[in-house]
C-alpha cells in the first residue's frame, strides 16, 4: 500500500510515475488464489501438464490478475472512487518467478464539466523486459483550490 | 471465420450480489492491501466484476456456449483486452444485473501470418436502483490457427 492522495495541481503532462515498488516473485500460488477469487479456472493458469502440452513453457497468469495488480497501483495513486476509465491490453504472458514493474505516464490534463481530469498511459513490464500490459487511465482528481 | 453480422447480438446476462467477503477475497487475490476493502461498507475493486463473468445467468446457459454459437472456436480464442467506464459507485450490498451484446468485430493481419479476428462484447451493469454503474468491454482475439 502506498496511498498518494495526489491532487490535480501535483501532476503535469509528461510526468512519469515510476516509484511504485516492484511486485516480486510471482508464483503459481498467486494464480491459484486469483482463479479462486475470480472463478476463472482455465487450466492454463494452474495446470502445468495442460500448459506444456500446448507449447507454453509453464502455466502463466490470468491477464486479469496482472490487470488487478495494475488496478491496485492506479487506485493507490489517484484514489479509489476517482477512476473514470481503466483499460488494458494483454501483450505478453506472466510466468512464475517474474518480477513486475508498474508505471504510468500522464498524457493529458483537462477539465471535463466540473471535473479536473487526467489521462495516463499505463505499463506493466517483467524483469526480462517483456511488456505484459499496455493500459490507459482516465481519472478525476481533487483540486487544492 | 467470424461473421461481422454477429455485431449487435445479445449475449444474455448475469446477476451478481456484491458481497463484502468476496470483495476482501478479491482484493487479497490482486495483492491490494488498501484498508478500504477490509473496512465497513467497502467499494468494489476496479476489476471486481470479472468475478461475475464466470457466473451463469439465472436463466441458465453460460457465456461459453453462446460464443461457440456465434462461430468462435474457443481453442483459438484469447482474452486480448478489457476496458471499463465507471458510471457510478459499486459497493458491498449492491446487486448488479448485467446484459451483454457483441459491439464490434474487426480483422487484422497477424505478425506471423494468418488473420486475427477481434471480437468485442460490451456489458452494462445496473444496480438495484436501476442505475447503470459500469460499462465493461471484453476484447477477445481469435487466431487463424490454434495457439501452439
Amino acid at each position: 500500500m502506498d496511498l498518494k492522495n495526489v491532487h490535480f495541481e501535483d501532476l503535469q503532462e509528461g510526468d512519469e510515475i515510476t516509484d511504485w515498488p516492484p511486485v516480486e516473485n510471482i508464483s503459481r500460488t498467486h494464480f491459484v488464489r486469483y482463479a479462486g477469487a475470480s472463478g476463472d479456472f482455465n487450466p492454463m493458469h494452474h495446470d502445468d501438464t495442460v500448459a506444456t502440452k500446448v507449447g507454453y513453457p509453464s502455466v502463466f497468469g490470468h491477464g486479469m490478475f496482472s490487470a488487478g495488480l495494475l488496478s491496485h497501483f492506479v487506485t493507490d495513486w489517484v484514489g479509489v472512487g476517482n477512476v473514470r476509465k481503466f483499460a488494458v491490453k494483454f501483450k505478453g504472458q506472466l510466468y512464475p518467478g517474474a518480477t513486475l514493474t508498474l508505471s504510468a505516464t500522464v498524457t493529458k490534463k483537462y477539465k471535463e464539466g466540473d471535473e479536473n481530469r487526467i489521462d495516463a498511459d499505463l505499463l506493466v513490464v517483467d524483469d526480462k523486459g517483456t511488456t505484459i500490459i499496455n493500459g490507459s487511465l482516465t481519472a478525476a482528481l481533487p483540486s487544492r483550490g | 471465420m467470424v461473421d461481422k453480422s454477429i455485431v449487435g447480438t445479445e449475449m444474455g446476462g448475469s446477476f451478481m450480489m456484491v458481497e463484502r467477503g468476496k470483495i476482501m477475497e478479491f482484493a487479497k487475490a490482486i495483492l491490494d492491501d488498501n484498508p478500504v476493502y477490509f473496512a465497513e461498507d467497502p467499494p468494489a475493486p476496479l476489476t471486481f466484476t470479472m468475478a461475475s463473468a464466470h457466473w451463469p445467468p439465472p436463466t441458465g446457459g453460460g457465456g461459453g456456449a453462446k460464443l461457440t454459437e456465434l462461430g468462435l472456436d474457443l481453442l483459438r480464442v484469447l482474452h486480448a483486452g478489457q476496458e471499463y467506464e465507471y458510471l457510478g459507485e459499486i459497493k458491498a450490498g449492491d446487486t448488479l444485473t448485467s446484459r451483454s451484446r457483441i459491439s464490434d468485430v474487426s480483422e487484422k493481419e497477424g505478425k506471423r501470418g494468418g488473420t486475427m479476428t477481434f471480437i468485442t462484447s460490451e456489458t452494462t451493469f445496473t444496480n438495484q436502483r436501476g442505475e447503470d454503474v459500469l460499462l465493461a468491454r471484453t476484447i477477445l482475439v481469435q487466431t487463424s490457427k490454434a495457439a501452439s
